[in-house]
């Protein structure tokens, strides 16, 4: 690994990560100024489900941030032909700069199609070819006793972690215990859930990361490249189409949406004209030709790149630009029609008969009661979107075959399962990977829209 | 009825008129008849004579919106908007890159699109709405929160992964189905049978979660309760009554898919090597075949408005309360 002499690149997408990180963050500080709302998210953490689901997605945002810092190397340098690399690479050095020949199943020491090979001597023979970058001497170990030591380190690094939280929250309870007369009466959080989730987490992560020095955990694929760095490289792209689109679509739908309903009349007309229209296109359909005039004007302007991951990247906005463009239309009908119902209401009557102004009336009296549908649509939209990358890297109009992803991943793996024998370990891995991210997605924003829906009882 | 059943088809074309601005500007403004031409005829060794014969074949050699060569109302109809307009209208679709009519294609193309989409969407709907029903019989019970987690994992599931997981169950490990491929008549069955159930399965877990919340809704009306207090057994009150106003909202909320089932599915298709409109599509997006795809976004349009309209007249038909102005 090269450490002198780089310098930071910054992505459009990368910037993109982090705005939408800064803005949690600011969400957050808000909400724990404002005790109504504070008590209201407080509950959204009282299920176990949500807690836990929470703390994935934590754990999976915070991967593709540490994806979300770049850096210019020389690509002489490297071992693969790369002109940056990331954060996550950097911890993943062993990873990404050595690859196999070919497929090798997860921990296997041996590659899994057998090779011709000339022997000493002279006759043909046919071989498994042992793995370059895998452990290479057992000591008469088997490969089983050899992963159950290497576990024990795991599950140290994750108790300790463990510790090390519980003695934090203990600290800030007993502070809070000392320094408030009036004990807190409302429901605690079910940190059992919490910790067990994180022990869970840190403990599958580490053994994996720990083994991954000495095998390949989740195998090789065709070009023998490791599985299991793939698919937490994947993990940006996926945050980045089920984070960021919404987030580039809300400015769109919130500015046509609110005049439709306040303003009403002609403007409503129009705005209403506006997404019956796109709606009516079928969406895959849509996206697909966008992105095939997108490909087209790519090609005749290939100048316009410095490299192939720019161009990526490029081409990874994009895709989120239009997914963007094709799925403001659901919200903003929603917030149109909310908006219609806000205004006939009597303080905003009386707000109009004072003579303020049309957007004083909107920022003061109308978007604070919006709020909770944007957040549900945020949250409700991103599993439904990370699925979509899938079905649109196998269409062909998904994300460029170079930036690692689950659809490409998928993608590969199909004809993967044709082979005789079946090389699994690529689908198995992707699948896992998307599941556990699109669960714990769906989970939470069933958790979000229980708590934010005023239509709820509780 | 008549009167609203024009009205409501006037309204539609305005709506196709944006879409095939839509379109047009996708595919004639963004990315220019010059840039199709070098891409059709490869980049190397194209001179500025091949692309002026290429677009002139097609009729692509018009200006876009105004021609101030011709004279008359020519100005506005001798351009390459109206006349691509004219013909998207009247279902010319014009030529595929490799020669053949796209409307002959479309045509035949689209029954087998429907013999998978048609079972699909029916065993489905009644699948869906049977479970719904059931763990609405068992609300609050450990049945209940069970078959809600599985529809979550159901749902968190890729639809690729199924179809993949299915093949490779199905026909490659234990040859009950053939892995892909289609047949005329009775004999396509064998063909037909895996895609639709994977079709179904898939679609379980977000059906039955909205059926549920259909019902649940319906079960906490006041009629619910006097057909109760009537004596009625919780089955009967279910299916006699629940059953009846529930199927309202779902009928009229699946109609407007109706239309659109002729367009096929796309993954689906291309997995199962399906002759139908949905790998049409996918094999045109993949060649880059523009003129195809150009002409299933309309095709799509077109049906989903249809859908619209469908709705709009089935709430009248459903919902005596619903009358038309």
């Amino acid at each position: 690994m090269i450490i002198d002499g780089i310098t930071p690149v910054f992505l459009w997408t990368d910037l993109m990560i982090w705005f939408l990180f800064a803005l949690l963050i600011i969400g957050v500080v808000q909400i724990r100024k404002d005790q109504q709302k504070a008590q209201q998210w407080r509950s959204v953490f009282e299920s176990k489900t949500a807690i836990a689901a929470a703390l994935v997605l934590l754990f999976y945002f915070m991967v593709a941030l540490a994806d979300s810092i770049h850096f210019k190397v020389d690509p002489k340098q490297t071992a693969v032909n790369k002109t940056m690399i990331s954060g996550l690479d950097m911890l993943f050095s062993h990873l990404s700069e050595n690859s196999e020949r070919t497929y090798s199943a997860p921990f296997a020491l041996n590659e899994y199609s057998s090779s011709v090979v000339f022997t000493e001597s002279g006759d043909v023979a046919q071989e498994y070819l042992p793995l370059k970058h895998v452990i290479q001497d057992l000591n008469g170990d088997s490969t089983l006793l050899y992963v159950l030591q290497q576990s024990s380190w795991a599950m140290m690094i994750s108790l300790i972690l463990l510790v090390v939280f519980m003695v934090f929250h203990g600290y800030q309870k007993f502070k809070a215990l000392a320094h408030s007369k009036n004990r807190d009466s409302s429901k605690s959080l079910p940190w059992g859930t919490f910790y067990l989730t994180l022990f869970s987490i840190s403990f599958i992560m580490g053994w994996l990361y720990i083994l991954s020095f000495d095998f390949h955990v989740l195998g090789t694929n065709k070009v023998g490249e490791d599985v299991f760095y793939q698919s937490l490289k994947s993990i940006r792209t996926g945050v980045i189409i089920g984070g960021l689109t919404t987030l580039v679509m809300l400015p769109l739908a919130l500015a046509l949406g609110i005049s439709a309903g306040y303003f009403k009349g002609w403007i409503d007309d129009v705005i209403q004209y506006l997404y019956t229209t796109l709606n009516s296109i079928p969406g895959v359909l849509l996206i697909a030709a966008a992105v095939l005039v997108m490909q087209s004007i790519m090609t005749t302007n290939a100048d316009w790149f410095g490299s192939n991951e720019e161009r990526a990247d490029m081409r990874l906005l994009f895709l989120i630009f239009i997914l963007g463009m094709t799925s403001w239309t659901g919200l903003c009908r929603l917030l149109r029609a909310e908006t219609l119902k806000i205004s006939q209401i009597e303080y905003v009557t009386a707000a109009k008969a004072f003579g303020l102004k049309p957007i004083t009336i909107i920022r003061r009296h109308i978007y604070p009661n919006l709020v909770h549908l944007i957040l549900i649509a945020l949250v409700l939209d991103f599993s439904g979107l990370v699925l979509a990358e899938a079905v649109l890297s196998y269409v062909g109009v998904g994300v460029d075959p170079i930036t690692p992803s689950w659809g490409n991943m998928i993608n590969q793996a199909r004809l993967e399962m044709a082979r005789e024998p079946m090389v699994w370990w690529s689908l198995f891995s992707a699948f896992c990977f998307m599941f556990i991210l699109v669960l714990a997605a769906n989970l939470f924003a069933d958790r979000v829209q229980w708590v934010l829906n005023p239509k709820n009882e509780k | 009825m008549f009167a609203y059943i024009v009205r409501r088809l006037l309204f539609a074309i305005p709506i196709l008129i944006g879409v095939n601005l839509i379109t047009f500007a996708l595919f004639f403004m963004v990315n220019t008849p010059d840039d199709m031409a070098r891409a059709q005829l490869g980049a190397k060794q194209t001179t500025p004579e091949m692309i002026q014969a290429w677009k002139e074949d097609r009729g692509y050699d018009k200006p876009l919106f105004i021609n101030l060569q011709a004279s008359g109302h020519g100005t506005i109809t001798q351009t390459l908007f109206v006349q691509e307009s004219v013909k998207l209208f009247s279902f010319d679709f014009g030529q595929s890159d490799s020669g053949r009519q796209i409307s002959a294609d479309i045509y035949e193309r689209m029954w087998p699109s429907l013999a998978i989409a048609l079972p699909t969407f029916i065993i489905g709907l009644v699948t869906n709405i049977a479970i719904a029903l059931l763990i609405v019989l068992f609300r609050g019970s450990t049945l209940d929160k069970v078959t809600m987690a599985v529809a979550v994992a159901i749902m968190s599931v890729s639809g690729l992964f199924y179809i993949i997981a299915g093949q490779v169950l199905f026909s490659k490990m234990w040859h009950w189905v053939p892995i892909s491929g289609y047949a005329e008549g009775l004999d396509g069955f064998r063909f037909l049978i895996l895609p639709v159930l994977i079709g179904v399965f898939a679609g379980i877990g977000a059906g039955t979660r909205w059926y549920r919340s259909i019902f649940l809704e319906e079960i906490n009306k006041d009629y619910v309760r006097t057909a109760r207090a009537k004596g009625l057994s919780e089955i009967k009150v279910l299916f006699g009554h629940v059953l009846q106003n529930g199927l309202l909202p779902i009928l009229t909320g699946v109609v407007v898919v109706i239309p659109t089932l002729f367009m096929g599915s796309l993954i689906m298709e291309s997995f199962f090597g399906i002759p139908g409109l949905g790998s049409y599509t996918i094999d045109a997006i993949r060649s880059q075949d523009f003129g195809i795809v150009k002409a299933m976004v309309f095709l799509g349009s077109v049906l989903y408005i249809i859908g619209l309209i469908l709705t709009d007249i089935s709430y009248t038909y459903f919902d005596p309360r619903v009358k038309l102005s």
